[in-house]
């Protein structure tokens, strides 16, 4: 018992490279003032990213429709602000928590398959949210997006400029507190449970774990995290268009994760910089061909780097050691 | 009214036997590997472009284009099968899923780079083009066509796993593979072959589906959905549930255009997960 808990105070101890890493992360506001915009997309993606990891990562949950949560989460903020209730952190917290009820309602159905299956289901509900939210569009404008929604300062004294300046700050601060609440999850022994859960689905419940519910707690943390990140890019870009709810979108927040490193927390951070990154400074190619790169990128990963970047590094950096 | 029922089943049914072509082979390997070839698409897309090239550059005959976009789907996808998708038969259903993804993300690219991103248009020989009458009402003889094609496809591919020597190995590899393993059933060969079977079925349907659905380089993405519902609801390594999964689902997805056009694709997907939750192994699953 005594060696367990050690066991977890040495992970939940902070290192200097994550103490960096966090310190990087204000550069932008004096190395590069006219990428903030950019910058703050990078943080909602990365916050995106962090709570698939959650469920994938450290639950082996595999979803191909996480995008559900996040376009909970940003027709909430939207459709909030459009009705004339345009405080930015009220609105965050009632994104999260309707985004989370969401999770709450269907990992009910989620936590009982596996496979196949389960990569099916996550997918239909992704699209049959999706279709909903087109028909829908004496609520959600359809396929014209969401129009006229209107943010009020944050605090009442920081307007959100063009220049995206309170904008980053604010993503930055939000993704800075989920990441703790996340770091604090995992470093749990809750978080061990799930860790086991992934391991091995069958032997968890063998020994007593509560392994569904566990599993239904995370999806819904998840799913939060999700509504979350879906309300900042609502809030930040003050639109939001069908495509927070695209499979498009669920696609690219596991190229990112995966690319990062799954189960590592800092993976989906990563991941998130390098491609959003990578896909600013090629904007100017055709979408088409941009894709060729991804997939590309992807069978590469799969064959060569298992365990994403992070993971290449961690065993490089242990053969040299 | 009448009418118009038996044409939206008419209609539907064609359009699930097309579905049926393009994921019966995907449904038999998954059920041999258990392996999630979501790029399963991406080799109709092959047959498709192959039949629209030989045609319309080469002035083709469309029925000698079929066989040759079968034959070259499934030589890409036996090569593909060799050279990369042998080494991730024991990898995650994850890593299985995203490798998958990355190959179709790059044959939509391709696509898109040789055929540009519009629709390919194809010539079908008169015959073809208008329709039948038959007991006072008119059939497209296009999609007569495909009923017969395919129902020729599927009594083939019932006759070929039920009475011969290869379809009992197959059968046995995906009840227990292990199993047909110790027996000394060569699996890795059976399922070489039944991928490519697999794959060239696929790009038949491909060659097939232009001039009913249409082709783009957006195929792969677009009907990968519906090969999947069609998997999934049909149950994996089942050509009987196959068949079922796809006519039900291309009759209700004909149906729900015709009657309820404001739903959109809302009510196959409302289907597949009810179906899925019922039965999360399949209508005729047997896992």
């Amino acid at each position: 018992m005594e060696s367990a808990s050690r066991y977890l105070e040495a992970q939940i101890r902070w290192r200097r490279l994550e103490i960096v890493f966090w310190l990087c992360t204000l550069l932008p506001f004096v190395a590069a003032p006219a990428y903030l915009q950019l910058a703050s997309q990078i943080a909602i993606t990365a916050l995106f990213a962090l709570s698939l990891d959650l469920i994938l990562g450290y639950a082996g949950i595999v979803s191909l429709g996480h995008a559900a949560y996040f376009g909970v989460g940003a027709y909430t903020a939207g459709l909030l602000a459009k009705h004339g209730w345009g405080e930015p952190l009220s609105g965050l917290l009632i994104s999260g928590i309707l985004a989370g009820l969401t999770g709450y309602a269907t990992s009910h159905i989620i936590v009982r398959f596996r496979h196949l299956a389960l990569i099916m289901l996550t997918l239909g509900l992704g699209l049959l949210l999706y279709e909903a939210a087109n028909s829908a569009s004496w609520l959600t404008g359809g396929a014209d997006g969401l129009q006229g929604v209107r943010i009020r300062p944050l605090l009442e004294t920081f307007r959100f400029d063009l220049y995206g300046r309170t904008a980053y700050a604010y993503s930055l601060v939000v993704l800075l507190a989920c990441f703790l609440i996340s770091r604090r999850i995992i470093h749990s022994p809750f978080g061990l449970a799930l860790r086991g859960i992934r391991e091995n689905a069958l032997r968890m419940p063998a020994i007593g774990a509560p392994s569904r519910a566990h599993l239904r707690k995370v999806y819904s943390i998840a799913a939060i995290l999700a509504g979350v990140a879906g309300a900042l890019l609502a809030q930040t870009t003050e639109t939001v268009s069908l495509e927070v709810l695209s499979f498009g979108r669920s696609a690219d927040v596991l190229v990112i994760l995966i690319l990062g490193g799954a189960g590592r927390l800092y993976g989906g951070l990563l991941g998130a910089i390098l491609y959003m990154v990578a896909r600013d400074q090629f904007s100017g190619m055709n979408p088409q061909y941009w894709y060729f790169w991804i997939g590309l990128l992807l069978v590469a990963v799969v064959m060569f780097l298992p365990n994403g970047i992070l993971g290449g590094l961690a065993k490089f950096s242990q053969r040299k050691s | 009214m009448f009418a118009s029922l038996a044409g939206v089943l008419f209609d539907g049914f064609a359009y699930g036997m097309l579905l049926f072509l393009l994921s019966v082979g995907l449904s038999v390997t998954l059920g041999m590997m258990n392996f999630v070839n979501l790029a399963h698409c991406s080799f109709a897309m092959i047959g498709g472009y192959v039949a629209v090239t030989l045609v319309n550059s080469f002035g083709w005959p469309f029925l000698a284009s079929l066989p040759i976009a079968f034959l070259a789907a499934a030589l890409v996808s036996i090569i593909l099968e060799r050279a990369l998708y042998r080494r991730l038969y024991r990898a995650t259903d994850l890593d299985q899923c995203l490798f998958t993804i990355g190959i179709v993300f790059i044959s939509v690219a391709v696509a898109a780079y040789f055929y540009g991103t519009v629709q390919q248009p194809i010539g079908t020989p008169p015959y073809l083009r208008g329709s039948v009458q038959l007991m006072g009402m008119s059939f497209a003889a296009y999609r007569l066509f495909l009923i017969v094609t395919a129902l020729a496809i599927a009594a083939l591919l019932v006759y070929a796993l039920e009475y011969t020597r290869f379809g009992a190995q197959v059968r046995a590899a995906v009840d227990n593979q292990r199993m047909a393993r110790g027996l000394g059933i060569d699996v890795d060969r059976a399922f070489a072959v039944t991928f490519a079977l697999g794959g060239g079925l696929a790009g038949l349907g491909g060659g097939l589906a232009i001039e009913m659905v249409g082709l783009d380089h957006a195929f792969a993405f677009t009907y990968l959905v519906y090969v999947l519902i069609v998997v999934a609801v049909g149950g994996l390594g089942s050509i009987g549930g196959s068949f079922a999964a796809a006519a039900v689902l291309g009759i209700s997805d004909m149906a729900g255009k015709y009657y309820f056009p404001w739903l959109g694709a809302f009510l196959i997907y409302l289907v597949m997960v009810g179906i899925l939750m019922w039965r999360p192994a399949g209508l005729f699953g047997k896992r």
